[in-house]
């Protein structure tokens, strides 16, 4: 399903001379849905334990690009992908590559909440049971855990055999994000975790975005400026299946280089 | 001005038009109900419903009909389930899109509306002949379970595919396997509807009378099977069979097999009804 490149050793060894060590790395990706190349030749390197934000207007590409990195995108149909993506230097489209155990590494909350018709306990364990972890005390630990980490333990502790759908959306999306934790990924992704939220449940899950950069590497799909510039460390701007400018977020908002990144956003178009 | 007028008019029409159609088709129900159970209704009673059959009509009884049409459901239930449901969630999860999927997906619709005279024949061929079944309730209740297959991989089909998307996604972004997938969410989520097909399709066999006749089944059996090689009676055929005697008892103790028969048959479908709701409150 996947073009998969080969000369993978030789491109490791390269890599680890690098001084400088990252996360996420991808290289010359190129992606398309039958005739339709969504991603043109990106090259982006992340650092660990940062935040990047993506923007770029509806159809730009970037949520097509942030679901490479845990295989998402080989559900969808005439899916195609050259180039290399790497996480902590192993090639996550390698022919050895377990896409289980490579979404145990990279979590994902999506971007309208979507919590299974479960309780909220189950909701959280389920990352947790379906690795065939069934001692219920390390169960009760992790999920206690997990909720804490995402702000809502002390908002759900006394319901945790309640069905998660008689949260509140930014209840619920909070959930999904202890889902994810559970699981202890070092990266996160999330694809607009808050677009589908009012105002007070998304200054929270910045909040919370915010703390968890203490432990995770987090990507961040936005539609919203103010947010990519409040929370993340680095923003990537997308335009029509290319990165056109990837940078210091300070440096992107204040001082692009290009002037697609500027008009973009100060709101001239997209 | 005026045509909003003229809309009304033609809103208030259609309602009545509608409304019309709607009462034609439950006066018919209606009356078909009511002429049955006032021909047949004095006549259940207990000696009815345990009494076998007999050349008497005062003395005739379904209880051989009742236990063969029991069993039979039990047994098709146990056959065309597994493989349905099977059948179904392969189609939908794990075929990959193409011409021959397409073109098994027509051909399994289609097959859910061939005539089941053809599939008794079908059954005739292969179960009572080529596996030398006999006519025995094991090859009735293999034809009545080809019958349902269709209609019970569709339902499934239909089911899976209610299953929001965004779940089968969370779940696949936490580790999931496939088939953890399938069994964890797209199951449970889709029970319920599982559940209805199965009972809509059952309700439909139970009523099936051609295919069993072709296959061997007898209106005159006096006793219940008791092994999967024995002939059987269903009430269909006891049903059939009794209207087309010229005594009157016969006709009244017909319309009474036939209250019993809806009566299953709603029963079926009311816990048919009963699963869907309670799964859509669990779902909400």
């Amino acid at each position: 399903m996947n073009d998969v490149m080969t000369e993978e050793t030789v491109e490791a060894k390269i890599e680890t001379s690098t001084p400088e060590k990252y996360k996420l790395h991808a290289k010359n990706v190129d992606v398309f849905y039958g005739d339709f190349q969504a991603i043109k030749n990106i090259s982006m390197n992340v650092k660990p334990n940062s935040i990047t934000a993506f923007i770029g207007p509806s159809g730009c590409g970037k949520s097509t690009f942030i679901r490479l990195f845990n295989r998402m995108n080989d559900y969808v149909d005439d899916f195609k992908m050259d180039g290399k993506i790497k996480i902590d230097d192993t090639n996550i489209y390698g022919k050895k590559t377990q896409v289980e155990e490579l979404r145990k590494e990279v979590g994902m909350v999506f971007q309208k909440p979507n919590p299974f018709p479960k309780s909220i306990f189950e909701n959280v364990a389920y990352g947790l049971q379906i690795q065939g972890i069934k001692d219920k005390k390390i169960l009760t630990q992790r999920v206690e855990k997990a909720l804490k980490q995402a702000d809502l333990w002390n908002e759900v502790k006394d319901n945790l055999n309640k069905s998660a759908l008689a949260l509140s959306g930014g209840q619920q999306q909070r959930l999904c994000i202890a889902r994810t934790l559970a699981v202890e990924p070092s990266i996160l992704l999330m694809d607009e975790p808050t677009s589908a939220l009012d105002p007070i449940s998304t200054a929270k899950i910045e909040e919370l975005i915010h703390h968890l950069k203490e432990h995770y590497t987090i990507i961040i799909v936005t539609h919203n400026m103010q947010q990519a510039s409040r929370i993340s460390d680095y923003t990537a701007f997308f335009y029509m299946g290319e990165l056109i400018e990837f940078d210091k977020t300070r440096k992107i908002f204040t001082n692009p280089e290009k002037k697609q990144t500027e008009n973009y956003i100060t709101g001239r178009f997209g | 001005m005026n045509n909003i007028r003229k809309n009304k008019i033609k809103d208030q029409a259609f309602k009545a038009l509608g409304m019309l159609f709607t009462f034609f088709g439950i006066s018919i129900l209606v009356i078909l109900i009511y002429n049955i159970v006032r021909v047949g209704f004095t006549r259940i009673n207990w000696d009815f419903l345990t009494g076998l059959p007999s050349r008497k009509p005062e003395e005739a009884g379904i209880y051989t009909a009742i236990i063969g049409t029991l069993d039979l459901m039990l047994l098709t239930v146990i056959f065309a389930i597994p493989i349905g449901v099977g059948a179904g969630i392969y189609l939908e999860e794990y075929s990959k899109k193409s011409k021959l999927s397409s073109l098994l997906e027509i051909n399994i619709s289609n097959l859910a509306g061939v005539p089941s005279i053809i599939y008794g024949l079908l059954g005739l061929g292969i179960f009572v002949r080529y596996f030398n079944f006999g006519g025995s309730i094991l090859s009735g209740s293999l034809t009545l379970s080809l019958l349902i297959l269709p209609i019970i991989i569709v339902a499934t089909r239909e089911a899976i595919k209610a299953v929001p998307p965004s779940l089968k996604e969370a779940s696949f972004a936490l580790g999931a396997s496939k088939w953890q997938t399938i069994r964890n969410v797209v199951l449970p989520s889709s029970f319920g509807g599982i559940i209805t097909g199965i009972i809509l399709s059952l309700s439909r066999a139970i009523g099936e009378t051609a295919p069993l006749i072709v296959v061997g089944a007898m209106a005159y059996v006096p006793f219940v099977p008791h092994s999967l090689f024995d002939t059987f009676s269903v009430l269909p055929i006891q049903i059939f069979n009794w209207t087309t005697r010229p005594q009157q008892g016969f006709a009244v103790a017909a319309s009474a097999a036939i209250i019993i028969l809806l009566l299953i048959t709603f029963i079926m479908n009311g816990i048919a009804v009963y699963f869907r709701n309670r799964w859509q409150k669990k779902l909400q």
